[in-house]
């Protein structure tokens, strides 16, 4: 039993992270209609950004502060100069653009930083807390309460602002958004800067676990995937309760299901995904896709 | 180009490929020999992204499911090596159109990032069936040797026999593309709904042709194997599937010879550009990537296509404002 609550929390501390990069994902798909298979290595880029400020002798939180903006800054940049030509492509040209942004950053990283592993900080104290017989890792709570607290802060902005309720009209209805006078181009863009926030959130709340070197979001990319699949591509909310799900279950899987093990972590969101795509497309909390023919 | 040049040019490259192994060494030999191999994975995954309009980031997978079998049939069951060419390709086409059955269910991005999961997962299960794929060691081949007393050495050997197998599956594609079959898989890319409406089993011809791709990147997956006598979990990774994503865009969407140009792209700008770093050739994937859908999306093979259109119909024009205007003098 406590091996079982032990697996679930520690599922839970991933699955938040899992969450956080499939809330970024979540975020350009609605505004934009564009899954960024890039997403997970610009994550990857910003945290060595992170990295090297730190190295430079500043406080972990201005590093991280100044990381989301020049992350911010980066996503809209990448928005307006790379993916603003192929806006409105057929699918196969933006996922092949995609594809190369995500290459570019993977071989920049290892051309500048070099692909060896290099340990990350973590803000939070490294002495487990301890509830009765359950370890809670302090990072794992507390990245668990970073992703919380980035869910919350979008709920607001997207819910309460006037430049949240411009940036989902854009992506409900470019047409008429533009009539009301709303500039969709850069609704786009803030929402690629977005993203690229988040994704920077995840990054450095998962490069002390997994340590960081240019490959790392790999694994990270496609659990996201799942995630996101799983909570529908269509919900933000769901993205993240996707995450906690898939986290939980790769835990759970990895120790009771003897076959798959450690070794078969990777094919568990596979299935993941092929069982919700083939069964429920919409995922549980999105809205079935509906086109006009 | 009309008929005959076409022909005419192609039975060229075919004398100029037969007598190459006079000329080069062995290494430049077997860099041919890979090239080759690339074009018979690419024109596979061609006819399934460019052809058909199914998005595979995964077609990795294929290759690997080709190569193992390959490697597992001589290395552990001791069998003869003609017989790995027929059993990859057929394995994989199974297994191609059992995953096209649940991909026939999703669309465009969905597919992508269904096949893209798959890239990623392969090199772990590789691993995980240690007993058959020996595991991360891999497993190391012999290359086959010439039978019939040939006076060729195993490079030159496989060379040919590669040649000769991109031969036969390039005729193969293009007849199958050129006619009826080729006709209804392009009309689903263009447009499902229609196609489905003038009578063609859209599910069918989807999963068949996940299927032929499959089974055309396989084989070429166990000529890799061949060719470079050792498979290992770790060269099958996502990169790979990315690779063959580059070769197919670079040497061109929907185009059979693009899958040539394809194979020489992504077979040699990797090595010079090794030179400036080892992040070199990405970078340089990634930035063709990128410039290939901006400035030529439909490849190498498509911009001259366009170029060759263009001075045929300036041409035309030329010939239309000199020759005497029989309608007009009727007309006036």
């Amino acid at each position: 039993m406590e091996i079982l609550v032990q697996q679930i929390v520690s599922g839970l501390a991933t699955g938040g992270i899992y969450g956080s990069v499939a809330l970024a994902l979540v975020m350009i798909y609605q505004a934009t209609d564009v899954v960024n298979y890039a997403q997970g290595e610009m994550a990857m880029f910003s945290t060595y950004l992170a990295w090297t400020m730190i190295n430079a002798g500043l406080p972990y939180w201005v590093a991280f502060f100044g990381t989301l903006l020049v992350s911010f800054a980066g996503g809209v940049l990448i928005e307006r100069v790379v993916i603003r030509p192929v806006e409105g492509k057929p699918i196969l040209t933006i996922v092949i653009v995609c594809i190369g942004l995500l290459v570019i950053f993977n071989s920049l990283a290892g051309w500048i930083y070099s692909y060896i592993q290099k340990p990350f900080p973590s803000p939070f104290p490294e002495r487990p807390i301890m509830l009765g017989v359950v370890v809670f890792g302090a990072h794992d709570l507390g990245a668990i309460g970073v992703t919380l607290i980035v869910l919350a802060f979008l709920y607001a902005f997207f819910r309460y602002t006037t430049l949240g309720l411009a940036m989902r009209a854009a992506a409900q209805n470019p047409a008429s958004s533009r009539l009301c006078g709303i500039r969709v181009g850069w609704m786009l863009a803030i929402g690629w800067g977005l993203a690229a926030m988040v994704g920077a959130v995840a990054g450095m709340m998962v490069a002390p676990i997994v340590f960081l070197d240019p490959n790392m979001m790999a694994g990270i990319l496609i659990y996201a995937f799942a995630s996101a699949t799983l909570g529908g591509f269509t919900s933000p909310g769901g993205a993240v309760v996707g995450g906690l799900i898939v986290g939980v279950l790769e835990n759970i899987a990895g120790t009771y299901i003897s076959f798959i093990g450690t070794e078969l972590k990777l094919t568990v969101a596979l299935a993941v995904i092929l069982v919700v795509l083939v069964f429920k497309p919409s995922g549980l909390f999105g809205r079935a896709a509906v086109h006009r023919v | 180009m009309s008929g005959r040049a076409r022909l005419v040019a192609v039975l060229a490259l075919l004398a100029g490929a037969a007598v190459l192994p006079l000329f080069v060494s062995n290494f430049r030999l077997f860099q041919f020999t890979q090239v080759a191999t690339y074009a018979i994975a690419l024109l596979g995954l061609n006819m399934l992204t460019g052809y058909n309009g199914q998005i595979s980031l995964g077609h990795g997978a294929f290759y690997a499911l080709g190569a193992y079998t390959a490697a597992i049939m001589i290395d552990r069951w001791s069998l003869p090596y003609a017989l790995t060419l027929p059993a990859a390709g057929l394995l994989c086409l199974v297994a191609g159109f059992l995953f096209g059955i649940p991909a026939l269910r999703l669309e465009g991005l969905y597919l992508a990032l269904a096949t893209f999961a798959l890239a990623l997962a392969v090199p772990q299960i590789l691993k995980y069936f240690e007993d058959w794929t020996g595991g991360s060691q891999g497993i190391v081949l012999s290359k086959p040797k010439a039978p019939w007393g040939l006076p060729l050495n195993p490079d030159q050997w496989l060379y040919f026999v590669t040649l000769a197998v991109m031969l036969v599956l390039f005729v193969l594609a293009r007849n199958l593309l050129a006619g009826r079959t080729g006709r209804a898989i392009v009309a689903i890319r263009d447009n499902a709904t229609a196609a489905q409406a003038m009578g063609i089993n859209t599910a069918l011809y989807k999963s068949l042709t996940f299927g032929v791709s499959a089974a055309y990147t396989g084989v070429a997956g166990a000529l890799s194997a061949l060719t470079i006598a050792f498979v290992a979990p770790d060269t099958f990774n996502v990169f790979l599937s990315i690779t063959f994503l580059v070769g197919i865009v670079v040497g061109g969407l929907a185009s059979i010879s693009g899958a040539i140009l394809g194979g020489f792209f992504i077979q040699f700008v990797p090595n010079w550009a090794q030179d400036i770093s080892k992040a070199a050739p990405w970078a340089i994937y990634g930035v063709f990537l990128i410039l290939t859908m901006y400035v030529m999306p439909f490849g190498i093979a498509g911009t001259v296509r366009l170029l060759v259109a263009r001075r045929r119909r300036r041409a035309e024009t030329a010939r239309a404002a000199t020759a005497p205007r029989a309608g007009t003098a009727k007309a006036g």
